[in-house]
């Protein structure tokens, strides 16, 4: 296998492990939390190496792990203590844990596996050159089996824990009542999220791991409210961002955890105007209907006000609309082109007469009140 | 005492120093906003954003003019702020997830510009750096000064609009009845947050600034009650500490000069968390014993 199919497809798998549980943070309103993690599982992964006399994963793991949990309860006791909000807690805590990383790594291991570089941007291009050996068997590269395994971590978290995630997420009291507790199931997501947070973190540094974990599910969750659906997404946006994301890097010879940044903004810029429900597309077209229809309303309840009475040719010309309504001959065209688009007018001479359909309408706007009649 | 003559007449400590200092009272006064706003978060990923307009303005220029580079950190956290608040308001989606996003791309354009500045490699790229983890030892006198000049003016118009600023902060709907427009100043005091980062870049580096701007405030909040006195004890945590983390820096090798301060802010804070007057846990657990007594 070639060194660039190999990069690829180790990022292809921890991305995806971390859109996994991306969702379910994302959904939480945690995303800040993912920061904080990503950031302070640093001086978890320092501990080990310090203790391991190495780099080890799974002692790397379990201290990630480890550094994860502790921040999360270290802000929920600043939180809970009520001397500080969230945001001020979280912003305390993970810089504190990062720039304790930062010290020990730079003090005493600078230049060794762990330097400050590869902290911030990780170190995905060379995710080719380590490879797995047991009793002097190569398995492959390292990179496969760090990847593959959190693929396999999350994906086995979620099929077991699908239920109690989904109701402590959406309904905590009712989880309360049936049984299951929310706080265990949000130690329990935070220390999957810490240890993904490490394979994400050795592939593309501590700040874009969060990239990985928020927007493919942001993305996801943007274009469909049905859970299932949003974790299939948010796993096949990963894919695309980091596949795409590799090879334009490669193109233009720059930075991959960059480029697959990039390219994940650009589906959440994709997602942000296509969206069905919340989409800024569908925002305008919805917002376009809406005004040309009210401008109709406005039309058909003032010539039913009117009709009858002995000021009606008056009132029903089409200058009146202008010079007494005081209606833009833009606005005013625009009500009347909706308004005869619905069959409800039709124009006699210089003045406009509702139809039987149009008179019906009006009326029902006069009864809902929307309207007030003079 | 030979360390105290050094600072004083030595010219890179005493740059450095006055930077680490400039630094720490700034981002105390504009921090303690952000916190009572609860927009700390918000400093940490505008802090963030700010690198692909440092590489932007150094491709351009080819030059590491500090108050350009600058310039282009400021608009680009400019522009992510905008951003991060247009997504909230238009795609409902939460802060948290708005600010995440907005911080990594940013990020991440800016991971490719620098890699693509590292490619030409030239003599003067190492410079660039020294924006993400802060190289607080290399600050020059010019450098400082272009501190001191943009956050003399942040505080200047926190010291004139010192009362608009007090009513956003706590009451934002009250404002608003009494005629305050609260948005527009809010923007204003998002802006002074802003220069606050950007005068922190070439210190402490994009990674640590959010500790900057949250610690003092919300250290300062543990003692007091009152906003003036806040302002003041947040500008004294932050300049000391400062201060602090350069000395450590300067005498203990190989340790870089944000992580000094930032750790120095973390025992800081701690302490005012514990003992703090006003709403620190001891005093507060104090109360509540009296109160239950009585």
């Amino acid at each position: 296998m070639s060194s660039g199919a190999i990069v690829a497809l180790t990022a292809v798998l921890i991305a995806a492990s971390c859109a996994l549980c991306g969702v379910f943070l994302v959904l939480r309103r945690m995303a800040m939390m993912a920061d904080a993690v990503t950031h302070a599982v640093l001086p978890g992964l320092v501990g080990a190496y310090v203790l391991a006399n190495g780099p080890n994963l799974l002692a790397g793991l379990v201290g990630a792990a480890a550094a994860g949990l502790l921040t999360v309860w270290l802000v929920e006791v600043l939180t809970r203590s009520r001397g500080l909000k969230e945001d001020s807690a979280i912003g305390l805590v993970f810089p504190a844990m990062f720039a304790i990383g930062v010290v020990v790594v730079s003090k005493w291991y600078s230049g060794e596996h762990i330097d400050t570089d590869s902290i911030l941007f990780g170190q995905l291009e060379f995710s080719w050159l380590d490879h797995f050996m047991f009793q002097g068997r190569d398995l492959g590269p390292t990179s496969f089996w760090m990847g593959g395994g959190l693929l396999l971590l999350n994906t086995i978290f979620l099929a077991v824990f699908y239920k109690e995630l989904k109701i402590t997420t959406f309904d905590p009291q009712e989880a309360e009542c049936l049984g299951i507790k929310p706080r265990p199931m949000h130690y329990a997501l935070m220390a999957v999220v810490a240890m993904t947070a490490v394979g994400a973190f050795s592939a593309v540094g501590a700040v874009l791991s969060v990239a990985l974990i928020v927007i493919p599910a942001a993305a996801a969750l943007l274009l469909t409210s049905r859970l299932p659906l949003a974790i299939l997404g948010s796993v096949g946006i990963a894919a695309i961002g980091s596949l795409g994301g590799h090879a334009s890097a490669l193109k233009f010879d720059v930075s991959i955890a960059g480029m697959i940044t990039v390219i994940l903004g650009l589906v959440f810029l994709l997602a942000a105007l296509i969206s069905p429900r919340k989409g800024l597309v569908a925002q305008f077209f919805r917002r376009r209907t809406q005004s040309r229809r009210f401008a109709a309303e406005m039309l058909v309840v003032h010539l039913l006000t009117h009709e009858g009475t002995a000021e009606e040719p008056i009132e029903s010309a089409y200058v009146h609309l202008l010079d007494e309504l005081e209606w833009s001959p833009k606005y005013a065209a625009l009500a009347t082109r909706e308004a005869r688009g619905r069959g409800a007018i039709l124009m006699v001479g210089d003045n406009f007469r509702l139809t039987a359909s149009g008179r019906e309408w009006a009326r029902d706007l006069a009864e809902q009140k929307r309207f007030m009649p003079a | 005492m030979n360390l105290l003559h050094d600072i004083l007449f030595d010219y890179t400590l005493r740059s450095v120093t006055l930077g680490c200092m400039i630094l720490g009272t700034v981002s105390g006064v504009l921090g303690s906003f952000a916190v009572l706003r609860k927009q700390g978060l918000m400093g940490d990923a505008l802090s963030h954003s700010a690198l692909p307009g440092i590489c932007v303005v150094y491709m351009l220029t080819g030059e590491k003019t500090p108050i350009l580079l600058m310039a282009g950190a400021g608009l680009a956290c400019m522009i992510a702020a905008w951003l991060i608040i247009k997504l909230v308001d238009n795609l409902g989606i939460d802060s948290g997830t708005s600010l995440a996003t907005i911080l990594t791309v940013f990020f991440g354009g800016g991971t490719v510009l620098l890699s693509v500045i590292q490619r030409g490699a030239s003599a003067n790229k190492a410079g660039l750096d020294k924006f993400l983890f802060g190289q607080a030892a290399s600050l020059t006198m010019d450098q400082a000064g272009a501190m001191a000049a943009v956050g003399g003016f942040a505080l200047i118009v926190v010291f004139f609009l010192f009362k608009e600023f007090k009513v956003i902060s706590f009451d934002p709907l009250y404002a608003r009845s009494i005629g305050i427009n609260d948005q527009r100043l809010g923007a204003l005091l998002t802006g002074l947050l802003v220069l606050a980062i950007v005068i922190g870049l070439n210190t402490v580096g994009v990674i640590l600034m959010s500790a900057m701007i949250i610690a003092p405030g919300a250290a300062a909040r543990q003692w007091t009650d009152k906003l003036n006195k806040m302002l003041l004890i947040a500008a004294a945590i932050g300049s000391g500490c400062g201060l602090a983390g350069a000395i450590i820096s300067i005498q203990v090798e190989g340790v870089p000069t944000g992580p000094a301060i930032v750790l120095c802010l973390a025992a800081v804070s701690a302490i005012s968390v514990l003992f703090g007057t006003a709403r620190g846990y001891v005093w507060t657990q104090k109360r509540r014993a009296a109160r239950l007594a009585s």
